[in-house]
């Protein structure tokens, strides 16, 4: 069965149809990139997909459970772990501190009163991390971490709660073209591992065409190719509205 | 039916002197995102200028008009001046430094005024030329009056031509923006910035002088119009003229007719509708939700750890003092460490909603008084003893905190903090009004302690108790899963809600155990004093509250206690040795503004970090 | 036009620049390139008087300008472009246009709104928009085009492919060759190596906030362990 199934998204703000009936699964293990220019509806699908946005019409089902609607901490609860474009991490708390956030909340022991966040799930937060290469770093605030280890904090919260599918939102945006790569092998490595699901969005067209396993393509809110990356690639409407003749990007 | 058009007559014309106020207000906040407590002193210093020039110079048109723009003139000047000593320095503080430091120019000009112009109040003459009256539906209406409903929709008029079709109102708008880079595209930003300062300080001028011929000028002009304006402001949405407009109208005709038709609520009738405004609208009628204006936010909230051993051994060898010393000493000292006790405690119930909670509170006194009241009213009513006063006290204050919560939680930044003032002006309101269960202005008397904790020293041993064990257990809440989660949800909306913290929930509850804090040391104040009155959830009270937190610094746990230690202390000792105490603690206010602008704590926290590098 | 000579700068106390130095003739395109966190920006936002710089000299156009306010800077006709385009989005497209204008300079052809939608023609058709309701792509040429307004003779452009889709990135190499071909000198900073080398003379290579290699283009090509070393492709 498919993690992830979407059928007839749409949505439109104030007559504009960003997204207009969507449709597409992703499998688990599978790496699915979401590409296209901007304004295409990327992030307004991404938003649906993790209950930030409601959508007008269509369904979204995980593991085969209508999730449409649902709010956001409640999808987050049955298993689908976001990172953002623009890292969202606690600043005021260390790297192990905001991992250990993510698990005292999948145990929901966040109404505690007395004993003190230092002694609580601080070995199973120091696992993820060493899985990401972050625990030398873990006592650090995560307010002046490098960008590139951000966002591996941020995996390292987003996996906290086991989940089924992962909404990575442009996950190697402003890092380092080697940090890209490693990333991004490392996300795909934990995925096939744990049969996790994961959907991504990129501007980046080596890490699109390095990484992904299929390729969906939106233009101005509709489906416009799907398939394979060399498929895609040799596309030629993709050619004309997103990725060009490929002379200054890479993506040739 | 006459006595109907005529009330909405004057609805107007109050309606379009508060305009004029909350215009200036508006515009400066704008740009600068100052919200400048001193727009009030600023109107009252037009209406003393206006006074001082209009009796001045010789009678007739000249005399008056001129001196009315004069003193808008030499507002806007003062206004000015203000901007460029004080506040061009302070542009990066937090929102609530700077609300702080425009407190100071508050507390300074009040005592400057009474030093000028005298404690007494001081009628001006009559409009020239507008001094009769004219037959409308059959009554007599003012001249002055109908002048002033037409001098509101003309300096809107102006403004929004001013905004809208000038290069300079295309700048301001650009800059409320983005300042930095408004600088990096070739303006001059602070000429910009001291202009806008000038433009809204004259229309506070403006305002303070038209009013001249209408009421007698005196000292409390200030605080009573900033309360208003700050209202207009909020309803209206901040930044947006065209709100200010309309909530200058909607809070004029209510002044207006709610006088008629429901005399009984008139104080609490303003605040209701500014809750209900911004219960429906979070960001008022014409406001848009806030953008972080940019170049101006601090750096992120430090981490929160254990207490370095300096510190520790410090607050062992207070807390020693504290309980050593007092037997020496005599009735009048042990009462006044009994005070400091409940402020620390007062103290730290706010600092856990600004600091870790992230959401800025005007109204603490609201539950500091709900506590104080539950205490009382149960002692009064139901003959309870003490320790059943005391126990009321926290309940009843976090009952109000849940209540009042669930609406002002939702908001965030100015909003979220005119909300909570206003549910504390309505309980403020309900003492003062209600006279029959609450005494009104007399308050209640002979709220005394059982017989084993009348002496002052037991008493005081019972209120140090009972507050340390408070503070210490709300410094335990901060390091508890709780209070991550507290500081989880200020740091990032976003990621809390991603890992599945119900923000709205965490925020709420955070607000009610605040609350009940705050409630434990209004209790223990009215068995201290014997007696509640309406003045314990007044807006001074909130001030003080917030002083103690950001005086002693917001980002440490310790900030709160050395803050209303040293503002307890402060306070006390000043009123004791001089007149001019405002005038004193407003320098000091505005001196540490400039110079500790994380707060005593943070300044020591900073000193010590320099010293041993980061922890 | 431009020359920098040991720019160190804080943040906190953090090093973040040390000893940075570097040159960009006039109508020359020079390239910074670097790691995120490098301290590209922080070398423009230094250049600029954004973030004051702790020592070091900035000549621009025979005066020294370090220490000197932003606006002063600008006024001397240095263009800045930041990296997160930072558009007025409650003024329209024109509106924007008329916070960066300033008064033409001596040897350039001035910048009208009508030359710069010629320039960006995507910007011509939406003039009254306000910069809110605009895409990631057409928010970069504007805030190229408000730069360019103030008539500078020369423009720090930080990071401009950055999150554009490959299309929109091809328009703005051409955009900035038509810049160079109008005599305007550019630093520009960038990731994208595919990018830098299509439309730059020079390269200067910053890591940790130290220079480490400068030199052609056509070096740099040559050079496979410095684009090994600092730039990991």
């Amino acid at each position: 069965m498919a993690t992830l199934e979407v059928a007839g998204l749409e949505k439109s703000f104030g007559g504009v149809r960003a997204v207009q009936g969507i449709s597409f699964s992703v499998r688990p293990g599978e790496m699915l990139a979401l590409i296209g220019p901007n304004g295409a509806g990327k992030s307004t699908c991404f938003n649906m997909l993790n209950g930030q946005l409601r959508p007008d019409a269509g369904s979204v089902r995980l593991l085969g459970r209508e999730i449409t609607g649902m709010a956001p901490r409640t999808i987050w609860r049955l298993g689908v772990g976001r990172t953002f474009q623009i890292t969202a991490t606690f600043g005021s708390m260390t790297v192990l501190e905001n991992v250990q956030m993510a698990l005292l909340s999948h145990h929901r022991r966040l109404g505690g009163l007395w004993r003190p966040v230092a002694r609580m799930d601080a070995a199973p937060a120091r696992a993820l991390l060493e899985r990401l290469g972050m625990a030398e770093q873990a006592a650090r605030p995560c307010g002046i971490l490098a960008y590139g280890d951000l966002k591996r904090v941020e995996l390292a919260i987003a996996l906290a709660n086991q989940p089924k599918l992962l909404l990575m939102d442009e996950p190697t945006a402003g890092m380092a073209p080697q940090e890209r790569v490693s990333l991004m092998a490392l996300t795909a490595q934990i995925a096939r591992e744990s049969g996790i699901a994961v959907l991504f969005t990129e501007h980046d067209m080596d890490v699109v065409f390095g990484h992904a396993d299929r390729i969906l393509v939106l233009d101005r809110g509709r489906l416009i190719a799907e398939g394979a990356p060399a498929a895609v690639r040799a596309d030629p409407k993709v050619r004309e509205v997103y990725l060009g003749s490929g002379a200054v990007t890479g993506a040739h | 039916m006459e006595n109907l058009v005529l009330q909405a007559l004057s609805g107007l014309a109050s309606a379009s002197s508060l305009f004029l106020v909350a215009s200036g207000l508006t515009v400066i906040f704008g740009v600068s995102r100052v919200v400048n407590f001193a727009h009030g002193s600023l109107y009252m210093l037009g209406a003393y200028l206006a006074y001082s020039l209009v009796t001045t110079l010789p009678r007739g048109h000249l005399g008056f008009w001129g001196g009315v723009i004069g003193a808008a003139v030499l507002v806007g000047l003062i206004g000015l001046v203000v901007e460029v000593l004080l506040l061009r320095r302070i542009y990066r503080a937090p929102e609530l430094f700077q609300l702080l430091a425009t407190f100071g120019v508050v507390l300074i000009v009040q005592d400057l005024a009474q030093m000028i112009w005298g404690p007494q109040d001081l009628l001006g003459p009559r409009a020239p030329g507008l001094r009769g009256s004219i037959e409308i539906v059959g009554m007599r209406f003012p001249l002055y009056e109908l002048f002033l409903i037409g001098v509101g929709p003309v300096v809107l008029g102006l403004l929004v031509l001013l905004f809208h079709r000038t290069r300079w109102g295309t700048l301001v708008r650009a800059a409320t923006q983005d300042r930095e880079m408004v600088g990096a595209l070739g303006v001059n930003q602070r000429m910009l910035f001291t202009s806008v300062f000038f433009l809204g300080s004259l229309l506070a001028g403006l305002g303070g002088a038209l009013q001249l011929p209408r009421e007698s000028v005196n000292l409390h002009m200030d605080l009573a119009i900033i309360t208003e304006a700050f209202v207009v402001v909020v309803v209206g949405g901040l930044g947006s003229l065209t709100g200010a407009a309309l909530a200058a109208l909607l809070i004029g005709e209510l002044h207006a007719f709610g006088i008629l038709i429901v005399p009984k609520i008139t104080l609490v009738l303003v605040f209701l509708v500014m809750a209900l405004v911004l219960v429906v609208r979070p960001h008022g009628l014409l406001g848009k939700p806030e953008a972080a204006a940019r170049g101006g936010q601090g750096s992120a909230e430090p981490v929160i750890g254990p207490a370095p051993p300096a510190l520790r051994w410090l607050g062992l060898a207070t807390l020693a003092v504290a309980v050593v010393l007092p037997p020496f000493l005599g009735d009048y000292a042990v009462s006044v460490l009994t005070e400091l006790a409940i402020a620390v405690l007062f103290a730290a119930s706010l600092h856990l909603i600004m600091g870790p909670g992230g959401m800025a509170s005007f109204g603490n006194a609201a539950y500091f008084g709900i506590g104080a009241y539950g205490a009382a009213l149960a002692a009064q009513w139901l003959g309870a003893p003490m320790l059943a006063g005391l126990a009321l006290a926290p309940l009843a204050a976090g009952v109000f905190g849940l209540l009042f919560g669930y609406f002002c939680v939702r908001l965030s930044g100015v909003y979220a903090a005119m909300l909570t003032l206003a549910f504390a002006q309505i309980a403020w309101s309900v003492a003062f009004q209600w006279v029959e269960v609450t005494g009104g202005d007399n308050g209640i008397l002979g709220v005394w302690p059982s017989a084993w904790a009348a002496p002052k020293l037991v008493y005081y041993y019972l209120a140090l108790a009972l507050c340390l064990g408070a503070t210490l257990f709300l410094r335990r809440v901060v390091h508890a899963p709780f209070g991550y989660a507290l500081r989880a949800q200020r740091d990032s909306a976003l990621r809390a809600e991603a890992i599945g913290i119900d923000a709205f929930r965490i925020r709420w509850l955070g607000f009610g155990l605040a609350a009940a804090a705050a409630g434990v040391a209004g209790g223990l104040f009215a068995y201290g004093k014997g007696s509640v009155f309406p003045t314990y959830m007044g807006i001074p009270r909130s001030v003080d509250a917030l002083l103690m937190v950001l005086l002693g610094g917001v980002q440490t746990l310790s900030g709160p206690i050395v803050g209303a230690l040293a503002f307890t202390g402060l306070q006390e000792q000043l009123v004791r040795i001089t007149d001019l105490w405002r005038l004193i603690l407003g320098c000091i206010i505005v001196l540490l503004v400039l110079f500790f602008p994380q707060g005593l704590a943070g300044a020591a926290r900073a000193r010590w970090e320099a010293r041993h590098g980061d922890a | 036009m431009l020359s920098v000579s040991g720019l160190s700068a804080y943040y906190g106390r953090a090093h973040i620049l040390d000893d940075v130095a570097l040159d960009v003739g006039p109508g020359e395109v020079v390239v910074l390139l670097g790691r995120n966190g490098a301290g590209k920006s922080t070398t423009m936002k230094a250049i600029m008087g954004l973030v004051p710089p702790a020592a070091g000299r900035v000549r621009f156009d025979g005066a020294e300008i370090a220490g000197r306010e932003p606006f002063e800077i600008a006024r001397r006709g240095l263009g800045y472009v930041p990296e997160e385009r930072r558009i007025f989005t409650g003024l329209s497209v024109l509106e924007n246009l008329e916070v960066g204008r300033r008064p033409p300079t001596a040897g350039l052809r001035p910048w009208t709104p009508e030359r710069l939608f010629a320039l960006f023609p995507s910007l011509g058709a939406m003039q009254d928009r306000p910069g809110g309701r605009m895409s990631g792509g057409e928010q970069q040429m504007l805030t190229i085009a408000r730069t360019l307004m103030g008539n500078p003779k020369l423009i720090l452009l930080d990071e401009p492919s950055e999150g554009l889709a490959p299309v929109v990135v091809e328009r703005m190499a051409e955009a900035i060759r038509a810049l160079k071909a109008e005599g305007l000198s550019i630093l520009l900073s960038e990731q994208n190596l595919h990018f830098a080398q299509a439309v730059s003379d020079r390269a200067t290579i910053i890591e940790k906030g130290r220079i480490r290699w400068s030199g052609s283009i056509a070096d740099l090509l040559a050079a496979d362990e410095v684009r090994e070393q600092y730039l990991s492709v």
